[in-house]
C-alpha cells in the first residue's frame, strides 16, 4: 500500500507543534500500525532526521503505553483495541492518515506523540489500594466472594490506564478511569472496608489535577480499548454519595 | 574458585527457610528509616520489594524506564500463578511443587532456593487476594485453579488470560500506598546506566532522565535489581520491545557474576511472524494447551484448510509422542517438537513455520460458553492480530523466545557477588534451572519481592546501620558518571547511517538461528564470528539523530543494543561450554536415539557463573556444584 501520513510533530512541551507530511510506499497490510511507524522512523534515521517520538512497550495491548489519535479516534478507528494492536489491514491503498497525541489539559505533550500521564498515577496514589501489609493477609479462601461479583470486579480491573477515555472526552474527564478502580474494590469484600475514604480521596485528587466532570456523552466507553463500561461511572457516583 | 558461596542454611530441606528466618540478623525500626535502598524495576518483584521494604520502614527509591510503574512487562503474563494450596485435593503439596520445578528445570537449579519458592507460594496467593486481585472463583465463592504444562495437579490461580496484569496492578497498588506514605520515592522514565561501587560495595547508580537527558546520581546503602529478563536479545520475542539487559549487564561488568546465560525458554504457543517489520511475537498463553490440541497434517505440504482435513489425516504429535502428558508437556519439549515437525516439512501456512492449536473437540465437549469464559480474551487477541476466529478454525502457533532462566548469580539471600547488590525475579538465575514451568514465574518473582528479599536484606543492612547517608559527591560517583557520559558520547558521535533496531534485528536473527531452540558446536562458533562482525559494524555505522540532552529514543535503544552485543557473546560461549542437553538448552550432539535431551550429570551438574575479566578478555568460568540431597536425578520423561 501507498500511504500519506500527517503526523503531529512538536519538539517539546513549550514548542508550537504542526503536522508534517510523510509518504510511505510498500506498507504491508500485515503490519501493525506501530510497525509502520517503526518503518517510517528507520527511514528518517537513515536521512539523519529526527524520528517520531511515541510511547510504546508491550506491543500486545496490555501495558497501556501507546496511544495516539488516529483519524480522529483514540487508538484509531477499530473499536476495542489499542494502537499497537491496530493492523494496517484496516487501511487501504492511497489513504491519508492523521496522527495526533492525546489532547487534554491534564496530559501535556512532552514530545511529538508522547504525553505526560502522571496525573493518572497521582489519582491511584491518593487511594487506589487496599491497606494490607505484606504478611498480614488471611488465608485466601477464608473470605468468600460471589463469583458474579468477582467477575464484575475483574471486568473493571482490566483498565490499562492508557488515557483514551480522557482524550475522547470533551471535558477531559477521567471518570471512567477512576470509576474502574473504585468499582473493582467496591465490589470485593476486601475493598469495602476503606471504600468511603478511597472514593473521596481519589475524586478529590482527580479534580485537583485538572480532569473535568463527566460529560454524559459516553465517548469514553465508545473509545475504551478494553471496553470498560459506563456502569462503572454510575457506581462511582453511588459510592461517592454514600461516602458523606 | 572459592568465590561462589551460596550460603544455603543447614538443616533438612523443609526447615531451611524457617531456620534461616529464626537466626537472621534484624534491623530496628529506628535504624531502618536511616537506611536507603534503591530498587530498579517495577514489575512484580521490583514493585513488591519496594512496597514490602517501605512497609518495613526503609527509605526506598524506586526506578522504572516506563512513564508509570504500572507498565512493567509482568503486566503481559497471561496464564496464571502457581501455589501449593492443594485446594483441589489432588495430592499437591509444597514438596510436590518443589519437585515439579526441580524436574521441570532438568536438575539444574538449587534445591534450597526452589523449595523456598514453593514454600512461600501460598502466602503470595493470600496476599494478592487481600490486595483485591480478582482471581477466578468457583460458584461457592472459593478460588478456582487450572492445570498447566509439566505437572499433573491443578494448582494454577488465574484471572482469565490476564493474570500478570491483575497481579501487577496489585503490586502497583501496594507500591502506591507506600509512595503516599512517603516511604517510597518513585522515579519514572529513568534508566539505570551504571552501578556505583564504593570500597567494593554497591552504593548507588547513575541514571539517565529519559525526558530531559540529565545524568543523575543516586546513592543508597543497598541496590536491588528487579530488571527482568533478556529475551529481546532475539529481537523478536514475547517481551516488551523496550525490555533489556543493560542494568544487569552493567552490574555484571562491575563484578556481579552472570549465571547460565544460555538457558532461555522458547515458548511453544506464539503467533507466528507475519511481516518483516514485525516488532514482537505475541504469546498465546500456555493454558490454552489445557483444551487445545496441537496437530499438523500427516501429509507433507498439505495446504487444505485445517477444518477440511479429516481426523485420520491429522497427526496429534504431542499426544502420540508423549501419551502421559500429551498436550501438556513442558514448554521446551513442546517447542522442539513443533520445530521438528516443521523442519521435517509438515508445518502449515505460507511459511511452513506454524502448527495448529485446535479447540474443536473442547468446544464440542464443553460448549463454546465454557471455552469463552476461560480464554475469551486470548481468542479476541488472536483475532485482532490475525483476523482468524479460533472458535471456528484452529489457531496457528509457533515457538518464540520468552523467558530467561539465566541471569545474575545470587546466593540464598538473593545477593549477587557484589556485596549489597541484590537481584530478584527474572533478573536472577536461581529457581528455574534449565527450563521454567508455566505459572512458576509470577510465583517466584512475587515471592522474591514480597517475602524473601525483605527478610534476607536485613542480614546485610544490619551491618550497615553505622554508615551515614552516602554522598553522591564521592569520587566513585564522579568517575562512574564520567564513564557513562563517555559511552553516550561515543554512541552519538558515530554518525553512520542505520538505526539501532536494524542492528538489533540482525543480532536477533543470528541468535535465533544458531543459539535458539537447537544448538550445535559448529553453529555456535559461527555465531561468535557473525556477532563480532555485526557488532563492529554497529560501532562504525550507527546513526542517532539529535543529541543526548533531550528525549532521544534512538539513543536509549542504541545503548541497550550495544550491551546486547556483549551479552550475546557470553550467551553463545556458555552454550558452547555446556556439552550436554538439558531443559531448554538442546545441543544436537547430545541427544538420545529418539531425539530427547541427553543430560550429562557427571560433568555438568553445576551452575556456570561467569566473571567479567575486562574489555576483550575472555570471561572466567566459576562452577557452583549442584547437590541433590532430596530428589533423585532422573531422566526427565513425559512419555
Amino acid at each position: 500500500m501507498k500511504l500519506t501520513l500527517k503526523i503531529w510533530r512538536q519538539k517539546n512541551a513549550k514548542a508550537k507543534g504542526n503536522f508534517e507530511t510523510y509518504k510511505m510506499d510498500n506498507v504491508s497490510p500485515r503490519m501493525a500500525f506501530l510497525e509502520m511507524l517503526d518503518a517510517l522512523n528507520k527511514m528518517l534515521v537513515e536521512e539523519d532526521k529526527d524520528p517520531v517520538a511515541f510511547d510504546h512497550d508491550c506491543r500486545e495491548g496490555i501495558c497501556g503505553s501507546c496511544g495516539m489519535y488516529i483519524n480522529g479516534h483514540p487508538h484509531g478507528p477499530v473499536p476495542a483495541i489499542t494502537t499497537c494492536s491496530l493492523s494496517m489491514r484496516y487501511f487501504k491503498d492511497g489513504d491519508t492518515i492523521w496522527v495526533e497525541p492525546w489532547r487534554a489539559k491534564p496530559f501535556p505533550v512532552i514530545k511529538d506523540l508522547i504525553v505526560d500521564r502522571s496525573a493518572f498515577d497521582k489519582i491511584q496514589i491518593a487511594g487506589g489500594f487496599i491497606s494490607v501489609n505484606t504478611g498480614a493477609a488471611p488465608e485466601a479462601n477464608s473470605i468468600l466472594v460471589q463469583k458474579k461479583k468477582s467477575d464484575d470486579a475483574f471486568d473493571s480491573a482490566i483498565c490499562i490506564g492508557c488515557g483514551a477515555c480522557v482524550a475522547a472526552c470533551k471535558n477531559a474527564s477521567a471518570m471512567l478511569f477512576v470509576s474502574a478502580k473504585i468499582s473493582q474494590f467496591a465490589l470485593l469484600p476486601q475493598g469495602r472496608i476503606e471504600a468511603k475514604d478511597r472514593v473521596r480521596a481519589m475524586v478529590e485528587k482527580m479534580d485537583e489535577v485538572g480532569f473535568g466532570n463527566c460529560s454524559n456523552t459516553g465517548a469514553c466507553e465508545a473509545e475504551c480499548p478494553k471496553e470498560i463500561k459506563l456502569v462503572n461511572i454510575a457506581r462511582l457516583f453511588r459510592e461517592y454519595y454514600k461516602a458523606f | 574458585m572459592g568465590k561462589l558461596i551460596s550460603k544455603i542454611p543447614d538443616g533438612p530441606l523443609a526447615m531451611k527457610w524457617t531456620n534461616y528466618k529464626a537466626s537472621v540478623k534484624l534491623v530496628s525500626p529506628a535504624n531502618k528509616k536511616k537506611l536507603e535502598i534503591i530498587v530498579i524495576g517495577t514489575g512484580l518483584s521490583g514493585a513488591a520489594a519496594s512496597s514490602a521494604l517501605g512497609e518495613l520502614g526503609y527509605s526506598v527509591k524506586t526506578f522504572c524506564y516506563q512513564d508509570s510503574p504500572r507498565r512493567a512487562h509482568s503486566v503481559a503474563a497471561q496464564g496464571g500463578i502457581n501455589a501449593a494450596k492443594n485446594y483441589q485435593n489432588d495430592g499437591d503439596s509444597t514438596y510436590r511443587l518443589f519437585y515439579d520445578m526441580i524436574k521441570g528445570g532438568d536438575f539444574r537449579a538449587r534445591e534450597a532456593n526452589v523449595y523456598r519458592a514453593a514454600e512461600v507460594s501460598n502466602q503470595v496467593i493470600d496476599h494478592y487476594t487481600a490486595l483485591g486481585v480478582p482471581f477466578a472463583r468457583d460458584y461457592g465463592g472459593t478460588l478456582d485453579t487450572r492445570s498447566f504444562g509439566g505437572v499433573q495437579v491443578s494448582r494454577t490461580f488465574y484471572s482469565k488470560g490476564q493474570t500478570g496484569q491483575q497481579c501487577l496492578l496489585g503490586v502497583y497498588s501496594s507500591l502506591n500506598r507506600q509512595i503516599k506514605k512517603g516511604n517510597v520515592k518513585m522515579y519514572s522514565r529513568r534508566e539505570m546506566l551504571d552501578l556505583v561501587l564504593i570500597e567494593g560495595k554497591a552504593r548507588g547508580i547513575i541514571a539517565r532522565n529519559l525526558l530531559t537527558g540529565a545524568i543523575e546520581r543516586h546513592a543508597a546503602h543497598a541496590v536491588v535489581l528487579a530488571t527482568g529478563g533478556y529475551g529481546t536479545i532475539y529481537f523478536l520475542s514475547t517481551l516488551a520491545v523496550n525490555s533489556n539487559a543493560s542494568a544487569a549487564w552493567k552490574a555484571h561488568k562491575r563484578g556481579a557474576f552472570f549465571a547460565n546465560p544460555s538457558f532461555i525458554q522458547i515458548h511453544p504457543t506464539c503467533v507466528p511472524q507475519l511481516n518483516e517489520f514485525q516488532a514482537k511475537l505475541t504469546l498465546m498463553s500456555e493454558s490454552l494447551r489445557n483444551d487445545g490440541r496441537v496437530w499438523v497434517p500427516k501429509t507433507k505440504g498439505d495446504t487444505r484448510p485445517a477444518n477440511t482435513i479429516p481426523e485420520e489425516e491429522r497427526d496429534y504429535y504431542l499426544e502420540r509422542k508423549y501419551p502421559a502428558f500429551g498436550n501438556l508437556v513442558p514448554r521446551d519439549v513442546a517447542s522442539r517438537a513443533a520445530k521438528e515437525r516443521c523442519d521435517a516439512g509438515y508445518g502449515i501456512g505460507e511459511t511452513g513455520l506454524a502448527v495448529n492449536l485446535d479447540f474443536r473437540d473442547s468446544i464440542k465437549k464443553q460448549g463454546k460458553e465454557v471455552i469463552e469464559n476461560k480464554y475469551g480474551n486470548l481468542f479476541d487477541m488472536y483475532k485482532t492480530i490475525t483476523g482468524i476466529d479460533s472458535y471456528e478454525e484452529p489457531m496457528r502457533i509457533y515457538p518464540a523466545g520468552h523467558y530467561t532462566m539465566g541471569g545474575l548469580w545470587v546466593d540464598y539471600e538473593l545477593m549477587t557477588t557484589i556485596p549489597g547488590l541484590y537481584a530478584i525475579g527474572e533478573s536472577n538465575f536461581s529457581d528455574h534451572g534449565a527450563n521454567r514451568l508455566g505459572a512458576a514465574s509470577l510465583m517466584q518473582t512475587s515471592g522474591d519481592g514480597y517475602f524473601i528479599l525483605p527478610n534476607t536484606i536485613n542480614n546485610y543492612l544490619a551491618e550497615e546501620i553505622r554508615v551515614p547517608k552516602i554522598s553522591t559527591d564521592k569520587p566513585e560517583f564522579i568517575e562512574t558518571e564520567k564513564a557513562v557520559i563517555e559511552r553516550i558520547n561515543k554512541l552519538i558521535s558515530i554518525k553512520g547511517k542505520h538505526n539501532a533496531s536494524s542492528f538489533h534485528k540482525r543480532l536477533g536473527k543470528i541468535m535465533w538461528d544458531y543459539c535458539g531452540m537447537v544448538r550445535n558446536e559448529e553453529g555456535l562458533k559461527k555465531a561468535l564470528t557473525l556477532i563480532k562482525e555485526v557488532k563492529d559494524e554497529f560501532w562504525r555505522d550507527l546513526n542517532i539523530p539529535g543529541d543526548s540532552s533531550d528525549l532521544n529514543q534512538e539513543l536509549e535503544k542504541a545503548g541497550r543494543v550495544s550491551d546486547y552485543f556483549e551479552l550475546a557473546e557470553l550467551l553463545v560461549t556458555d552454550a558452547l561450554n555446556r556439552n550436554e542437553s538439558c531443559g531448554a538448552h538442546f545441543r544436537e550432539e547430545y541427544q538420545t536415539p529418539d531425539g530427547e535431551a541427553l543430560r550429562n550429570d557427571e560433568e555438568f551438574a553445576f551452575v556456570a557463573a561467569w566473571e567479567y575479566a575486562g574489555e576483550s578478555k575472555p570471561h572466567i568460568l566459576h562452577k557452583e556444584e549442584l547437590n541433590f540431597e532430596n530428589v533423585e536425578m532422573k531422566v526427565r520423561s513425559y512419555k
